[in-house]
């Protein structure tokens, strides 16, 4: 167990609380940097895929984790990055102004949703932004000069510096150099007042606007930020699938974004991360034991949805807080090893009791 | 004139389908205050469960009905007794990742056992009605009639009897209602059993119009904004909801085409603007 002696007052403020965050996230980020030289092509496609989805997911936990705003619409921002940087690489701008864009148009279609969204609550919210996603989908189907409709459209290569980036291994540090300096912009939102503000509004709405907080105008922001966030993700999506058609970006994109983060452990960016590996392992792990399996059960088809739902039923059933918190009780069992107590992480359950007059 | 109220019984009778979905949804909304995402997929299941009994065990169609009602009643009870009581209580997100996830499930399991070729059924009820220069296919005026029936027996249910008042009272207060000796656990059991076999119900009387296939869960959507219209709380809101969302397709479809897939959510984001609560909605307090 680690005591933590404070010898200042800014050591509050500090991102790694100490030595020990220092060491791990540090060789976390070495290893990440050193895996194109172990893992081969295929491998490092996968990784890139799962940073991407790790990015997306970072924007939809702005807004749903932190600010307790449910969206299962956050595939309609990605489709804007992603035909936005397409669009502008076409006409031969470099990735310098595309991905910029990219993040900022979504950022625009962020907005429009959020003014409507932020007096909506709830379900209502959920639903809405599945609404708004799939009139999103709806609209680049029909506006083919510019997204080339259901045919589909093609993705060039991203450009820095008049080089273009090819080889996989150089896509996925292009990714996870973007994807690290969003994680900071998230955590320093996080320890700044505004991403306090974020979390009181999630945690009681009445309560933040009585020590004031306008809830409107900080769910509007979450909103924007995860949005640009989410458009940056789709940006890079677009350069790891190569062809767009916007039936890529439908409600089941949304809905495993959701999952992720929800897996992962929401409210907490650890979560994020821990979602995004888990969606990826699930999925690469499927397709591999698929092919183990003999072919009258691996060649169903339709086995791998199968599997993957009845995982994350079975996570939620038993673990509705995420991996993540499952990771908590174990560190703090190890930590505290012989007085470590299981109630200590008990919550409260809540009976429903309504003010329906019917 | 003609063409208006031919699309008119048209979009009536697909609004009933989409009613009935809002209502088992809603019913569940209000007794657990859970947003069952899987419920188009029961629908589906209710319609391929039929297709089993009528066409490949060869029920008659009249006994193959009620026999999947009970089937898709059991199967809803044993959902929420094996799956979703775990989760009671517990945050949002987890109910809705749940359903979400029992939904994919569901679809995935119907395609492997049923296939992913569309199947039909074989109904007693064929040919056409015409009245004032109106044709009209029979199988939609029997959607008509059974939805109306049902509703009616909906309300005396929920009005009269013993179980149903228990329900109404377990939806507003579920420890109060544990109190006064209400079997909770078994109403809510029995809310999942009677949402399901209403979801089955339009499962079977949408399968003459359109094919079986295991997509036909994501017409749950579609409910999805019959409910939010009508306003998430309130039954006879689900089923004007529905007949709201089923009248403006066809219409769409007639006169703005461009727009026709899209235009039910046009207008349910419109209804959410305006009226965040739902055009019928009962009145909410705000929880601290």
């Amino acid at each position: 167990m680690r005591i933590l002696f404070k010898t200042n007052y800014k050591q509050d403020l500090n991102l790694a609380k100490h030595s020990g965050h220092r060491f791990w996230y540090g060789l976390l980020i070495l290893v990440l940097l050193a895996a194109p030289l172990i893992l081969d092509g295929y491998y490092i496609g996968e990784a890139t895929r799962v940073l991407i989805f790790a990015m997306a997911g970072l924007g939809l936990m702005v807004v749903t984790g932190f600010t307790g705003q449910v969206s299962l619409g956050h595939a309609a921002f990605l489709l804007i990055g992603a035909y936005t940087n397409a669009w502008f690489l076409a006409q031969g701008f470099s990735s310098f102004i595309a991905l910029p864009m990219a993040a900022l148009l979504s950022m625009i279609g962020g907005l429009l949703v959020a003014i409507p969204a932020a007096r909506m609550s709830g379900i209502y919210l959920a639903i809405a932004t599945l609404v708004f996603a799939i009139i999103v989908e709806d609209v680049a189907g029909h506006l083919s000069s510019i997204t080339g409709g259901n045919r589909g459209m093609m993705v060039d290569v991203p450009m820095l510096f008049g080089y273009q980036i090819w080889q996989s291994w150089e896509l996925y540090l292009f990714v996870l150099i973007i994807l690290v300096a969003a994680t900071l912009i998230v955590l320093n939102i996080l320890r700044s007042p505004l991403g306090r503000a974020m979390i009181a509004v999630r945690d009681s709405e009445v309560s933040s606007q009585a020590l004031g907080v306008n809830p409107m105008k900080i769910k509007v922001f979450a909103f924007t930020v995860s949005a640009a966030i989410t458009g940056l993700a789709g940006a890079f999506l677009a350069h790891y699938m190569l062809f767009l058609t916007p039936q890529i970006f439908g409600i089941l994109l949304s809905i495993q974004l959701l999952l992720m983060i929800v897996l992962g452990g929401l409210g907490t960016v650890h979560g994020v991360f821990f979602g995004a590996v888990l969606i990826g392992v699930l999925e690469t792990g499927i397709s591999i034991a698929k092919d183990a399996l003999p072919s009258s059960i691996g060649g169903l088809p339709g086995i791998e949805p199968l599997v993957f739902g009845v995982i994350l039923v079975s996570v939620i059933a038993f673990e509705p807080t995420g991996i993540y918190s499952r990771w908590v009780k174990i560190r703090s069992y190890m930590e505290f090893f012989p007085i470590y107590r299981r109630k200590s992480f008990k919550r409260q359950r809540v009976y429903l009791k309504t003010e329906r007059l019917k | 004139m003609n063409e208006f109220l031919q699309l008119l019984i048209v979009g009536i009778s697909q609004g009933c389908i989409y009613g009935l979905m809002a209502l088992g949804f809603v019913m569940i909304y209000k007794a657990t205050e859970m947003v069952n995402f899987a419920q188009g997929d029961m629908m589906m299941l209710g319609s391929f469960v039929a297709w089993t009994l009528i066409m490949d065990l060869g029920m008659p169609f009249w006994l193959g009905v009620p026999a999947t009602l009970i089937v898709m009643a059991l199967f809803g009870a044993l959902v929420d007794i094996l799956i979703v009581r775990r989760v009671i209580g517990q945050p949002q997100f987890a109910v809705i990742i749940l359903t979400l996830g029992l939904g994919i499930i569901f679809r995935a399991a119907a395609g492997m056992i049923w296939g992913h070729v569309p199947l039909t059924i074989d109904s007693p009820i064929s040919g056409f009605s015409s009245f004032y220069g109106i044709v009209i296919g029979n199988e939609r005026l029997v959607i008509i009639a059974v939805t109306a029936l049902l509703i009616t027996i909906l309300w005396t249910y929920f009005r009269y009897s013993k179980w149903g008042v228990a329900m109404k009272a377990t939806s507003q207060n579920q420890l109060a209602a544990y109190y006064s000796g209400i079997p909770v656990r078994v109403i809510i059991s029995a809310v999942w059993a009677v949402a399901a076999a209403i979801s089955a119900l339009a499962g079977i009387l949408l399968a003459p119009i359109t094919l079986i296939e295991p997509m036909n869960g994501l017409l749950g959507i579609k409910a999805f904004a019959a409910a939010v219209i009508g306003g998430f709380g309130s039954m006879p809101g689900a089923i004007l909801g529905g007949l709201i969302v089923g009248i403006i397709e066809p219409f769409a479809a007639a006169y703005i085409p461009a727009v026709k897939g899209s235009m039910v959510y046009i207008v349910m984001l419109i209804v959410l603007a305006l009226r965040p609560q739902g055009l019928f909605a009962q009145i909410h307090k705000k929880k601290l």
